[in-house]
């Protein structure tokens, strides 16, 4: 089982890093351009309706659209554009506000509004008494509260869709249809492939729950991400914080309840004694290992998306970025990006699954590591 | 930096779905799979065991038939020599009843050849004595003279006959 996990991290390190890499390039080379972040094909209209002194900030409109958002903007339709409104729920120093975010559009509300530039750059800010720029606490229904929100219900209708099919059939005389026959074999491969395969029997059925709901819910928000119109688009797991809370139950679950043999190995590993008397060397890098891993779960995830993200959107951007360049190169780079953009599509279905799975499976091992002693003393006895 | 109200509704969020599907979805699924599993083993199980009596009931079918066809050899034997007994009963019946037939018309020739020669002697009796009475009435004057001398030479007669037709 590690093995298969070291092999698959590797297998994914290597898309990931070209992804980065690529990502980077049309970052640098279309910064001399302003605009906002419309939807593909109205802004090739945009493009060519507004003449030469319309140009494209292409990291701008990368990060837009990976981005936080107060509303979701969902197109724009000539100069208009198209927003679902959010609800701006804060606390600033006169109380508690909550406001649609369309408020916030025509000017301060209430002395707050979106800073432009500077530190909370994009952020609902107000001013203190001295003028300065401060944060209230903020927590807004944005663009991604409600992505996660969509897909939190998707999850949950669909498994207990599955689970609803099974109280109301009996299991033994009839098999899986609709939803049940989709969602079974995933949360079988899941369950008895990664959980059962990395977890000691005794407390893999504790764990598999937490574990499956983390693979379907990675699953469902990276499939999501990568439809380019309103329920999906919102780039959750593209998000560190998302997967700062993923990573978090993963590292409570395996430390809270892990066993006497697991604080062993980390404190008092069978190492010769010099490498843990005088000064504590393996110790201190076990420590180390107890945040790492969770740590390695957060930016694997947070990294794989957010660079697919990007990497989509540079090449749909090459489209624009060209226009200037004359209509031959224009016609040909717009097939090569268009060509580009549904491979990257294919390899992002394929990365949401693997990620996923990644996810799962390193949870899983994780989570077995610190229940190895369990299986150790009862081999022994 | 991750934002604090992302990070704030991502727990919320991230806690009620795991809640809700550790309550009432996966559990309910994986142990229904778990159930059908461990009926399709059973299943799975019984199917060998009824296998296997399958296969001991053809082995007791081919000894049966076995058995039945060694019957048969032995009832048809056993026929075949009863049949033979009873021809051979009959043919000894048969014989019997013919030697029987045999000495009782021998008997009754034997009777009837008796009385045929009883006949004929009395018939020759008086016929010879009607041919002698013819022959020599002069000579013989009295009776008893002439009865005396025909049994002479009737048993002198006879007695030729017997050792003739002995």
């Amino acid at each position: 089982m590690k093995r298969i996990g070291k092999y698959i991290i590797s297998l994914i390190a290597v898309p990931a890093m070209s992804v980065s890499v690529m990502a980077a390039e049309p970052a640098v080379t279309g910064q001399d351009t302003p605009a906002d972040t419309p939807e593909v094909t109205e802004q090739a209209e945009a493009a060519a309706n507004s003449s030469e002194d319309s140009s494209i900030d292409i990291k701008s409109l990368i990060f837009g659209h990976i981005g936080d958002a107060y509303e979701w903007h969902i197109t724009k339709i000539g100069q208009k554009d198209i927003v679902i409104p959010l609800p701006v729920i804060v606390r600033s120093s006169t109380g508690w506000h909550c406001f649609l975010s369309s408020k916030l559009e025509e000017g301060p509300y209430k002395g707050l509004y979106c800073a432009e530039g500077g530190k909370y750059d994009g952020k609902i800010v107000e001013k203190d008494a001295s003028g300065n720029e401060i944060r209230p606490l903020d927590i807004s229904i944005t663009k991604n509260v409600a992505g996660l929100m969509i897909n939190a219900v998707i999850v949950v209708l669909l498994i207990l869709g599955c689970a609803r099919w099974y109280r109301k059939h009996d299991v033994l005389k009839e098999a899986p249809k609709g939803v049940a026959a989709i969602i079974e074999p995933v949360v079988t491969f899941i369950n008895d492939d990664v959980i059962k395969g990395s977890i000691p029997a005794e407390v893999s059925g504790k764990y598999a729950p937490y574990l499956l709901t983390v693979f379907f819910f990675i699953l469902v928000n990276n499939l999501m991400g990568i439809i380019p119109v309103f329920p999906g688009g919102a780039n959750t797991t593209g998000n560190i914080a998302i997967t700062l809370v993923l990573a978090l139950c993963t590292f409570l679950a395996v430390n809270v309840f892990a066993d006497r043999h697991y604080w062993k190995d980390i404190f008092w590993p069978e190492v010769p004694w010099w490498l843990k008397v005088p000064l504590p060397l393996i110790p201190i890098t076990e420590l180390f290992g107890i945040f790492t891993k969770p740590f390695a779960l957060m930016i694997r995830l947070f990294a794989n998306i957010m660079a697919g993200h990007a990497v989509i959107l540079s090449f749909v951007s090459i489209i624009f970025i060209t226009v200037k360049m004359g209509p031959a190169i224009n016609g040909t780079m717009t097939f090569v990006s268009v060509f580009f953009g549904i491979f990257m599509d294919f390899l992002e279905l394929l990365v949401a699954f693997i990620q996923a799975y990644v996810f799962t499976m390193l949870s899983a091992v994780f989570i077995g590591l610190a229940h190895e002693g369990s299986t150790k003393t009862e081999n022994n006895k | 930096m991750p934002d604090s109200g992302l990070l704030f509704w991502m727990l919320v969020i991230f806690i009620i779905v795991l809640a809700v599907l550790a309550k009432w979805g996966f559990p309910v699924i994986t142990s229904m799979v778990d159930k059908r599993r461990n009926y399709i083993d059973e299943s799975l199980k019984l199917a060998k065991k009824a296998d296997e009596k399958m296969a001991g009931l053809m082995k007791e079918q081919a000894r049966i038939i076995g058995e039945a066809r060694e019957e048969q050899n032995k009832i048809l034997k056993e026929a075949a020599e009863a049949r033979n007994n009873i021809i051979r009963q009959a043919q000894e019946q048969a014989k019997d009843e013919a030697a029987k037939i045999l000495a009782e018309a021998k008997v009754r020739i034997e009777a009837e050849k008796e009385s045929a020669i009883s006949q004929i002697r009395s018939q020759v009796a008086l016929l010879s004595v009607n041919v002698a009475e013819k022959v020599i009435r002069k000579n013989l004057s009295s009776e008893q003279a002439q009865k005396e001398l025909i049994e002479k030479m009737v048993d002198e007669s006879l007695k030729i006959d017997s050792a003739s037709g002995n």
